[in-house]
């Protein structure tokens, strides 16, 4: 328990036993892409029983077409059904569970008593994993877990690596944690902020994100005390906006923990998102296991990574509870470095022509990057663009037009084309 | 006649234990910040045993143990719940399982009570814990009154609700207000951020103040307003919901003593005769509101409203 598989060839220690790479995907596309781009996993969202109503959900029928896609990359499918359920939302339950069992679903990712035990009865042959919404932060919880039968936890998002360490020495269970992406700040399962400003239910996938609103701290109880601000005219208002969690850097160290699933958030995130960060994580692990000891940090994957952040970000509780420099206040967002630009489609090795499908304005002179599973990134600028019928552009301008461009190097479908915002 | 729920209050102090049984609380909960969240005050062990021996033969002493722990304080919970046992409580409030594990060896004979707060939202999961060896559930504030009475109709084990007081909106472990201070360069250490300060989050969009503070378990965040059910009771109690919870955090120990009397009166008055509460229950909330401090109006809470998700 606790070490990773490893074996040495002459001086080289090499790692085998990698973890999961855990991507999400808010449909089938996202799903195939972020297959495709090097995730060992993918979780999803069904119609019902999840959070993130909003996330563009999958039919029995889309599940079990991506399930099929996975396999023949040796990946496989989960699917939230992570609310607190109210009794209302008790009916179809069985079914449902069921189905996602039938079209070879291999888990489910749970927070709720009662569709853990339901799943052990109607479909036996899902995994169980108990969701962060359970808020896991200590051993005997996890043990307790272990207990109910229950294959993996997924850790809260307030467990630093040194509890990790400990969890895995005491308990032999599959451990999951946060790598990437947007969180709460609240312990998850424990903020109901939007069902007292809005009145939708956070727990149940309605949650509008009023922690990141602003708000103005003041001292006193009566109604009179709004004088006494505790922030200037000119301050700040008081903020508890999360910067987005990002581990790259500590990569080696989840692995030597022997972490077994390193999950990247955000299923409403687009196939640029996914694609760039599974790819990133994808190189990092591998680099790492094929050579442990001669392992750095490359400049470019870091780099890589801001092509696709739409928030700044930091390693939250990886090794201490954070500061307030890992939150944002005043501007909660920012730009990332780069635009998706387009979807490679096809490409004629004959005549060098890209076939594209545009996602952001282009136009000819533009330095674009290509990259993608079976290229390294390259920039070159845009030559002449034609349409689908041979009639030159001035600029790509529609969403999911056709276009070709000649590209000098060799592309293949599913590489993606971005361009750096100015 | 129908039948009583039991009155539980949480106390300020150790001293509020005799006049609050004389204003009719049948129940205490207590306990002290390290083991467990959002106290009306710090009981520490010696208050806990004068607690108990001052309730004994009149009324329950809960003891709170609903934090979320991190394994550096698994190694506490083993002797707590020891000393809880030989101290001779009525039961203990849990919401993570650590707690049922270490109960199971240190104190396998207190009832456990579970409470999440947020998430005890449907009976199949009360009952569950049911299973896991809790007496009883606290249901979550987010329920409305259907949900509640549905749950109660289908619970083996026990159901607590809370009737009056403020209710906690969220918890995060990060120091959130420091965090901002020091943001602003202002050291808040210095300052102090605890409870007794009376900080509150203004939101000018909704126009609501929520208070605010930070403890060992991080950042709380709590409602605008105050639930008060006290002029509702009469569906609640055609239930037979077993414990009406009325908290008294960032109350003072008068407030807390007069609306325990209030609710005495109401609980019993409807027991004993339905149509005199339904006469009177409009002064019962007239004089509820008098009790609120200035800042603190009264609504009721998620009884009657819908929330869509
Ligand atoms: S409001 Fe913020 S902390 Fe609360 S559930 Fe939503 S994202 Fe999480």
């Amino acid at each position: 328990m606790g070490q990773p598989a490893e074996r040495t060839s002459g001086e080289k220690r090499i790692i085998t036993k990698k973890p999961e790479l855990l991507a999400p995907a808010g449909n089938l596309e996202k799903l195939k892409i972020a297959v495709h781009y090097g995730a060992d996993a993918v979780f999803i969202g069904g119609r019902d029983f999840g959070l993130r109503s909003n996330a563009g959900n999958f039919s029995i029928d889309q599940m079990e077409e991506g399930v099929n896609f996975a396999k023949k990359y040796g990946a496989c499918i989960y699917v939230t059904t992570n609310i607190f359920a109210h009794n209302e939302n008790m009916d179809g339950l069985e079914e449902y569970l069921q189905e996602l069992q039938r079209v070879g679903i291999k888990g489910i990712i749970v927070a709720d008593p009662l569709i853990i035990e339901t799943c052990k009865r109607a479909a036996p042959k899902l995994e169980i994993h108990l969701s962060t919404q359970q808020s896991l932060t200590n051993w005997q919880a996890v043990k307790f877990w272990k207990e109910e039968g229950l294959e993996r936890v997924v850790l809260a998002r307030e467990v630093g690596l040194q509890e990790m360490l400990e969890m895995k020495k005491n308990v032999d269970i599959e451990i999951e944690t946060f790598i990437h992406g947007a969180m709460c700040i609240a312990y998850s399962g424990r903020c109901v902020l939007s069902n007292h400003m809005t009145a939708r239910d956070s727990n149940r996938g309605g949650c509008c994100q009023s922690c990141r609103w602003d708000y103005h701290l003041y001292e006193g109880s009566e109604a009179s005390s709004r004088e006494n601000a505790l922030f200037g005219e000119d301050d700040s208002p008081f903020a508890m906006s999360p910067k987005d969690l990002n581990l790259i850097e500590s990569i080696p160290k989840l692995v030597e923990a022997g972490i077994d699933s390193l999950k990247i958030e955000g299923r409403m995130k687009s196939i640029h998102y996914v694609a760039t960060v599974v790819s990133v994580y994808r190189k990092v692990i591998d680099a790492y296991c094929a050579d442990p000891d001669n392992f750095k940090i490359k400049q470019e994957w870091l780099t890589e990574l801001a092509k696709c952040a739409n928030r700044p970000a930091a390693p939250a509780f990886f090794e201490n509870v954070p500061g307030y420099k890992e939150q944002l206040f005043e501007n909660h967002s920012h730009q990332a470095s780069h635009d998706f630009s387009g979807l490679v489609l096809d490409y004629d090795r004959e005549t060098k022509m890209v076939t594209l499908q545009q996602r952001n304005f282009f136009r000819p002179g533009d330095t674009v990057e290509f990259f993608g599973p079976e290229i390294d990134n390259f920039s070159q600028k845009v030559d002449k663009v034609w349409d689908e019928k041979g009639r030159e552009l001035d600029a790509a301008r529609h969403p999911l037009q056709i276009v070709r461009f000649k590209v000098d190097r060799h592309l293949y479908p599913d590489n993606m084309m971005r361009k750096g915002v100015s | 006649m129908t039948v009583k729920p039991e009155l539980l209050v949480t106390p300020r102090s150790a001293e509020d234990i005799v006049p609050l049984i004389e204003a009719g609380a049948d129940a205490f909960l207590i306990g002290e910040e390290t083991y467990g969240l959002r106290l009306a005050g710090e009981f520490s062990r010696a208050d806990i045993e004068t607690a108990v021996k001052e309730a004994q033969g009149k009324a329950k002493v809960y003891v709170a143990m609903n934090a979320l722990f991190h394994n550096e304080k698994l190694p506490l919970l083993h002797d707590y719940l020891a000393f809880l046992g030989n101290t001779g409580v009525d039961g203990v409030v849990f919401g993570d399982p650590a707690v049922i594990m270490a109960a199971r060896e240190a104190a396998p004979d207190l009832p456990l009570h579970w409470s999440t707060e947020t998430t005890g939202t449907n009976w199949y999961t009360v009952n569950y814990w049911g299973r896991k060896g809790a007496a009883r559930a606290v249901l979550a504030r987010e329920l409305n009154l259907d949900a509640v009475v549905e749950i109660k109709e289908n619970a083996d084990i026990a159901v607590e609700i809370q009737v009056h007081g403020m209710t906690c909106m969220f918890q995060s472990k990060r120091t959130l207000l420091g965090n901002y201070m020091e943001f602003q360069g202002k050291n808040l250490k210095v300052e102090g951020r605890s409870k007794d300060r009376t900080l509150f989050l203004h939101d000018p969009e909704r126009d609501y103040d929520y208070p605010v503070w930070e403890d060992e378990n991080g950042t709380h965040i709590m409602s605008p307003k105050d639930v008060c059910m006290i002029d509702e009771l009469d569906e609640l109690m055609d239930a037979e919901i077993d414990s009406f919870k009325i908290d008294g955090i960032l109350k003072s120990s008068e407030y807390l003593t007069q609306m325990t009397r209030l609710y005495r009166e109401a609980v019993d008055l409807y027991a004993q005769n339905e149509d005199s509460y339904f006469d009177k229950k409009e002064e019962f909330l007239e004089r509820a509101k008098a009790l609120q401090p200035e800042s603190r109006s009264v609504d009721t809470g998620f009884f009657f409203k819908e929330t869509v998700y």
